[in-house]
Order: C-alpha cells, then sequence, then structure tokens
C-alpha cells in the first residue's frame, strides 16, 4: 500500500503540474518576467497546492504515524541560515535561466525533448557536486 | 505592470495547483513524507537506503504522468527558450541551489507553506526574488 500511494502521489502531481503550466519552461518565465508581458497564471498554482495541502499537512504537524503506518518524517530544522538563503537564491537564478524547477524537470524527461535530458543530467552533476562538497566537508 | 491577458490560464493552472497540493497531501498522510522532488532525488542519489522504494515511486510516477496524460488527450505545449550553455548551467545552479537550501518550488513552496515553517518561507521568498531578479536582468538590462 505504501508504494502503490507512492506512485499514486507521483502521478498526481505530474498530472498537476502539466495541467498547471508548470511543465512548460516558456510559461515558467513568462510568469518570473513581471517587467515584460507578465503572466500571472503560474502564482494561482500556489494558491490552490497549499489551499488543499494546508489542512493535511496541518494534521499531519500532530502525528507520529502515517495512516499507512509510516512514521511521520517532517522536516525538524529551525534555523535560517546562510546556507538556506545562499541555496535558495542560487537556486532561483537556475530557476529564471531556463524556467525549470525539479518536479517539471522529471515530469517533461521522458516527453522527447533533448533539453529536458540535458537539464536533468546537469541537475544531477548539482546535486552530485553538492554531496562531494558535503563529504569533504564532514568526511 | 503589463499583464498578458491572451496567455493568462487562472482555471487550469489554480485546478492543477489543487492537483499538486491533493498529490502532496496523499503523500503526507499515507507515507508520511514530504514530497519535495529535489529532496527526493537527492535522497537517492545519496543511496539513503530509507523508504527508497517508495521515493523512488513517486519519482517514477511524475515519470510516467504524462504518458499517461497522452492516452487520453495531446500533451500541453513543453517550450524551451534556453540552448545547451543555458540548460547545463540552470541544471547545475538547481541541483546544488535547492540541496543546499534544502528544498525547491514544492519542498518549500507547496509542502513547506503549507505546515507554516519559517525556513521554507524565507526560502521562497529568496528562489522567488532572484528568480524575478535573473529574468529581469536577462530580458530587459542584457537582452539575451
Amino acid at each position: 500500500m505504501l508504494k502503490l500511494n507512492a506512485f499514486l502521489a507521483g502521478l498526481l502531481f505530474g498530472v498537476g503540474l502539466l495541467l498547471a503550466g508548470m511543465a512548460n519552461p516558456t510559461k515558467v518565465l513568462a510568469f518570473l518576467d513581471v517587467a515584460g508581458a507578465w503572466d500571472p497564471s503560474l502564482a494561482l498554482v500556489m494558491v490552490g497546492a497549499i489551499a488543499i495541502a494546508i489542512g493535511p499537512l496541518t494534521w499531519a504537524r500532530r502525528q507520529r504515524r502515517s495512516v499507512l503506518g509510516n512514521p511521520m518524517q517532517l522536516p525538524a530544522r529551525k534555523e535560517l541560515d546562510r546556507r538556506l538563503v545562499g541555496g535558495s537564491l542560487l537556486f532561483g537564478v537556475g530557476w529564471g535561466i531556463a524556467g525549470i524547477c525539479p518536479g517539471p524537470a522529471v515530469t517533461i524527461l521522458l516527453t522527447g525533448h533533448w533539453q529536458a535530458i540535458v537539464f536533468v543530467l546537469a541537475m544531477l552533476a548539482g546535486m552530485g557536486i553538492f554531496t562531494l562538497l558535503e563529504t569533504r566537508r564532514n568526511p | 505592470m503589463n499583464v498578458d491577458w491572451l496567455n493568462f490560464t487562472p482555471w487550469s493552472s489554480l485546478a492543477g495547483g489543487a492537483l499538486i497540493g491533493l498529490a502532496a497531501s496523499l503523500f503526507v498522510v499515507g507515507n508520511g513524507r514530504i514530497a519535495g522532488i529535489s529532496g527526493l532525488i537527492g535522497s537517492l542519489l545519496q543511496r539513503n537506503r530509507e523508504g527508497a522504494s517508495e521515493k523512488a515511486l513517486f519519482i517514477l510516477g511524475l515519470l510516467v504522468a504524462p504518458l499517461l496524460w497522452g492516452l487520453f488527450k495531446a500533451l500541453p505545449p513543453i517550450e524551451f527558450q534556453s540552448g545547451w550553455s543555458g540548460l547545463i548551467l540552470a541544471g547545475l545552479l538547481v541541483g546544488l541551489g535547492t540541496r543546499y537550501g534544502s528544498g525547491c518550488t514544492s519542498g518549500h513552496g507547496v509542502c513547506g507553506i503549507s505546515r507554516l515553517s519559517p525556513r521554507s518561507m524565507l526560502a521562497t521568498a529568496c528562489f522567488m526574488l532572484s528568480g524575478f531578479l535573473t529574468v529581469f536582468v536577462l530580458r530587459h538590462l542584457t537582452g539575451v
């Protein structure tokens, strides 16, 4: 059940990204281009997502186990540090260059666009560099 | 401000967002996990054994989504604006940045804000800001 639920959640997430327009880099860049011909649609993606998710996530914060029996694993970190800010700023620059963030990148990987494959390989490399730097810092 | 009403898709974006929220809810309520894509991929890359099959199946669901969609109707437009160098640079920055920042649009922007996490609110403000600024610089200052 845990595995089936995980697969269905991923599937639904991908369908949501496609329907929302998040999987179209041109639309994402039009959303980020507030000084140009601005397409505000994607602000509504976040509104819709949070409106639905806020109830279940609030519930989850008070649980020790999930409905299917997994331990509830919510992030415990609280600190507002330089890594969080620096990393997020860096991510935003990459997002602004190509209009692709990790969820849509994976979702469009098998749609036959070479650009998606190049982007995902570079993204995996970026994550690999992070792991490399981290293991060097804390061997 | 000049809104592009022709390309404004409030209903499909709102409905798509609702599906994303539903998916994130399903994952946290059922599996007790945050549907943060960069975190899930990062964990799989680091060979973290904990929940690896559940995480991989969530990712598989994402990969299958457009194939399933394609069985019923034509895929929505997927149009790129960048060439090789832009895609590689952007991918590297997205990979590195989301790992240092512990999340991306899904983990911080949707799940984090929904659980009222100050860290996620700050992270979301940061990547939105640098996203807006990057597009501004590239499109209106340097004319690339």
